[in-house]
């Protein structure tokens, strides 16, 4: 029997009927049409469907829709604030070439949202076990760590 | 022109979209009315199908058909040879292609049996369990040497065995340089199976318009003119009623190239059935099995040398896993052959191979394909030999270089596009000297080393070398266009799968016809606006279409400067395009936009002199005589833990040449992202199967990709011979990162564990199967 949910995306607020079964990443991709989070796995493990749940990182595709009812999701359309005007951290990635296919990319940039909150000035050494949680296949991490180190950079010359 | 575009380490043009999520993948795709497919697998490696029963799931509620190999008629068809055997004598070829849906037997764990359509992927999925296969069981054939006894399971019974293909290739004569050897070194290397793992699966929608008569497929391949040509013929279509668009896609490696994919061809047949779009999105799972796979292979090789290292010849036998279905042909054992031969100078050479079917997921190239295995081969033989004469590891391979002044260098035999192997060019001991120096080669061997050693540490080097065929034929194509507003679109065939086409592209082009490269606008994979090309593949984006670009802009300038020169009443000579306009030079006050110039290129009204082409538009066409060599050295140290064997790459370099240099930034990434696979390759991933053919770690659980606590920095550097085979003189470089590491691991721990002799002689290898090498080897006396 479907469930009525209503979740807030992104700021915007969707009412649905899902079934209980629903994983979140599906109702992210194909019940609401946000498509940039990405499915790589389904088991968990390569990150790349990575959300903010209430500001905190989740994998969606380890969710169902029906947890995330009366709480606030964020996906990667909602970090920039248009086409023109990037978050810092993805302008990290395009400077320092951080992605390649850009699968994994989304993933990536939603784990690093509260990372960075919380460890504004991170070692290469943190950021390499922050982004140990999500598999990229094509650059070798050595680019992605060079756009985190930049993009933590830009943010905190933004606050100072 | 002021300001070069081309070499220059230029931010990509498509990264804003796939940074906010707003680049289409094909799973993006989203149809009115669309229907969900799911594949019923067999879970057996080798079974005989007697009957299959569809009835419950045909009722479910939600389920709109279901399809096995008997509802497809004439349509059912074994899939088209995509490459054939190339023109070697004594060459041997049993052509046995994948199909559709297994009709009477089952010949790898997850071969697809049946097809769900329905509502929803769940409920697809659901109705998957309501299908009733009675199977019979057969033995199955897993191991190589196994194949090819006269007892074993056939896996295509009316065969006779299990030989997929033999092949032999000679240079010189290896039995004199058997007789005139000083030392003759053999061993036994295995190479086994791996998988590609692109982040994203693969996928396909298909949506047939009855109106239009068209049918649309996006399909997340490297090749989708190819995947056009092939659907159009096999559903009695003409090519311009078929469009199929590769959009961005997550991650490709190779397997995304194989075709066709029984989901291809069903996914598009069954649209037509229906009358209603269908979407298939591959799972993790199905992409263990139904994904193609690479690099099983056994080599017994030998190495004849004289006393001071002289590389005499090399002979080799080799068998090569072919998988249950060889729709490649012999690309990959052929590219083995090739590559084993490396940057020596190598007199005689024999090679045979044997391409062995299994029970086993089918095999197609995977960066690299089939160069690893020669590669490693021939570094380890050189290595061991090294031993024997008590010469240095990087002294052997010195005095073996190839000459610079010998290029082109035949091998006198055919590589995997059918040309003679004959290497461009290349300048070798630069490159090595470059990476020795880079690693600190002698520091660590004199003191570094010895002092961690005493000091209780396991620490090993280790340099090895490989040359790499690229930017084969045969052909790709481009068409320029400068359009009203000034800015340029470029259209070519071949697919991207990440490597910075959007870009790289773009600055070849804006090279030529002064504009930013922001202002390029690249379009590949929708054959409605590009007809011709072969694919993506072999690292020969761009070398082939890249030239291919490069002609049609050059066209299209001559094409700018004769209209401009008319316009501005002045001689082409004198003219200079600059930032999107043309100007006499040095009077920036005389000169015509492009835009404008386009406008006038393609009058509404009046008349044009007989002959006139329309626009500032160019279509040209490129392919090479044979591929470009391109070359590279990979060093590294690392560190054993001594209690749990798990490595620490504490230094890696690369030094490579794939002539000239398009986008650096974009050339390291793709260097540094082969070698994270390689590293893979070399020390984490594993495809197991067990004797029944069932695959042991289909997921990411349990089958391990590198992370970024595994993968170190790389230290790189570039040397540039330009190839003369082409007028950009570039070279691939997609793989090159790739192809060297398992060669490097295993020299790398041969030398941190030289004190008690230890010989790699296989890959993948993993802390466990470390720790068995290690224990085998016996104790040594102490003196």
């Amino acid at each position: 029997m479907d469930l009525t949910i209503t979740v807030k995306v992104n700021g915007r607020e969707y009412e649905r009927s899902v079934e209980p079964r629903l994983l979140l990443s599906d109702f992210l991709r194909h019940e609401i049409g946000l498509t940039g989070t990405h499915v790589g796995c389904e088991h968990g493990v390569c990150g790349a469907c990575t959300v903010l749940v209430d500001n905190e990182a989740v994998r969606s595709c380890l969710l169902f829709a029906v947890q995330t009812n009366g709480r606030e999701v964020s996906t990667v359309e909602g970090l920039d604030a248009g086409p023109q005007q990037l978050h810092l951290i993805q302008h990290g990635f395009w400077e320092a070439h951080g992605l390649q296919c850009g699968f994994c990319t989304p993933g990536i940039l939603m784990s690093l949202v509260p990372f960075l909150e919380q460890n504004p000035d991170p070692s290469e050494k943190e950021i390499r076990d922050l982004l140990s949680g999500n598999l990229c296949r094509c650059t070798g991490y050595q680019k992605i760590v060079e756009a985190v180190q930049l993009g933590a950079k830009l943010i905190q010359e933004k606050s100072s | 022109m002021s300001t070069r575009q081309f070499g220059r380490p230029i931010k990509r043009n498509e990264d804003p979209r796939l940074l906010t999520g707003r680049a289409l993948f094909t799973d993006d795709v989203q149809l009115a009315g669309m229907l969900h497919v799911a594949f019923l697998r067999s879970d057996l490696a080798h079974a005989r199908i007697r009957s299959i029963d569809v009835e419950g799931a045909s009722r479910s509620p939600g389920v709109v058909a279901v399809y096995t190999a008997a509802d497809l008629g004439e349509f059912w068809q074994p899939g088209p040879l995509l490459v054939p055997p190339p023109p070697v004598e004594k060459l041997a070829f049993h052509e046995r292609t994948q199909v559709p849906l297994a009709k009477d037997k089952v010949r790898h764990a997850g071969e697809a049996v049946a097809m769900v359509v329905a509502e929803s992927r769940y409920i697809a999925e659901d109705a998957l369990d309501d299908i009733f296969v009675d199977y019979e069981p057969l033995d199955a054939v897993t191991g190589l040497e196994a194949a090819l006894r006269e007892d074993a399971p056939l896996v295509h019974e009316d065969l006779g065995h299990n030989v997929s293909a033999r092949v032999t290739q000679t240079k010189g004569s290896w039995t004199q340089a058997e007789s005139e050897a000083d030392l003759v070194v053999r061993r036994r290397f295995l190479y086994d199976r791996g998988t590609a793992a692109a982040l994203e699966n693969r996928g396909i929608v298909a949506s047939w318009d009855e109106k239009s008569q068209r049918l649309t497929i996006w399909d997340t391949t490297q090749a989708p003119i190819a995947i056009r040509n092939g659907l159009a013929a096999m559903l009695g279509l003409s090519e311009h009623q078929v469009r199929v668009i590769a959009p961005f896609i997550g991650g490709g490696f190779g397997p995304k190239i194989m075709m066709f994919y029984p989901e291809e061809v069903l996914l598009a047949w069954a649209a037509l059935q229906l009358g209603r779009p269908l979407k298939w999105i591959e799972d993790r799972e199905e992409n263990f099995y139904a994904t193609t796979q690479e690099r099983g292979q056994v080599h017994d090789a030998a190495i004849a040398l004289k006393s001071d290292g002289t590389i005499l010849g090399v002979k080799d036998q080799f068998l090569h896993d072919a998988g249950a279905y060889a729709p490649y042909g012999l690309t990959l054992p052929i590219s083995s052959q090739c590559t084993l031969l490396g940057p020596y100078v190598v007199p005689s050479y024999h090679s045979e191979f044997s391409s062995v079917f299994t029970n086993k997921p089918i095999v197609t190239p995977y960066r690299g394909a089939g160069r690893q295995h020669g590669v490693f081969v021939m570094e380890r033989l050189l290595d061991i030999a090294a031993k024997e004469l008590d010469i240095d590891l990087v002294e052997i391979r010195r005095r073996n270089f190839i000459p610079p002044d010998r290029f082109p260098y035949s091998n006198e035999i055919i590589f995997q596009d059918f040309t003679p192997l004959v290497y461009d060019s290349g300048n070798y001991e630069p490159a090595l000297e470059r990476a020795l120096e880079l690693i600190s080669y002698r520091e660590f061997i004199g003191t570094e080393q010895p002092r961690r050693e005493e000091a209780g540490e396991r620490v090993g080097i280790a340099v090895v070398n490989y040359i790499e065929g690229t930017g084969i034929g045969p052909y790709e194509g481009a068409k320029v266009t400068v359009e009203a507003s000034g800015k340029v679109t470029v259209a070519t065939g071949v697919g991207t799968q990440g490597q910075g086409h959007y870009t790289s592209f773009a600055q070849v082009v804006a090279e030529q016809i002064g504009v930013e490269v922001s202002d390029v606008h690249v379009v590949t994979g929708d054959t409605d606006l590009f007809y011709w090309g072969a694919g993506t593949f072999a690292s020969r984006g761009a070398v082939v279409a890249g030239n291919a670009m490069h002609a049609a802009a050059a066209k299209v300038r001559a094409k700018i400067l004769k209209l401009a020169g008319e316009k501005l009443e002045a001689a082409a000579e004198d003219l200079e395009l600059l930032e999107g306009r043309v100007q006499v030079k040095g009077v920036p006050q005389t000169s015509i936009s492009l835009g404008r110039l386009a406008a006038e290129a393609n009058p509404m009204r009046g008349s044009v002199q007989p002959g006139t082409e329309p626009g500032l538009e160019a279509t040209e066409y490129f392919g090479p005589e044979r591929g470009a060599t391109a070359s590279g050295v990979h060093a590294m140290i690392l560190k054993v833990d001594p209690e749990t064997f798990l490595l620490e790459i504490e230094k890696y370099v690369v030094v490579h040449d794939c002539g000239t240099v398009i986008n650096p930034l974009i050339l390291d990434g793709q260097i540094q992202g082969g070698v994270a696979q390689g590293i893979g390759n070399a020390f984490y991933e594993q495809l197991h199967f067990d004797d029944n053919g069932a695959l042991l770690n289909a997921s990411l659980m349990d089958y391990l990709l590198p992370t970024a606590s595994d993968v170190p920095n790389i230290l790189s550097d570039h040397f540039v011979t330009p190839s003369p085979l082409n007028p950009l003189g570039v070279k691939g470089a997609g793989e090159a990162g790739a192809i060297p590491v398992g060669a490097l691991f295993a020299q790398a721990l041969d030398n941190a564990f030289r004190d008690i002799g230890l010989e790699v002689r296989e890959i993948p290898l993993s802390p466990n199967r470390l720790f068995e090498l290690v224990s085998e080897i016996p104790a040594r006396e102490t003196a």
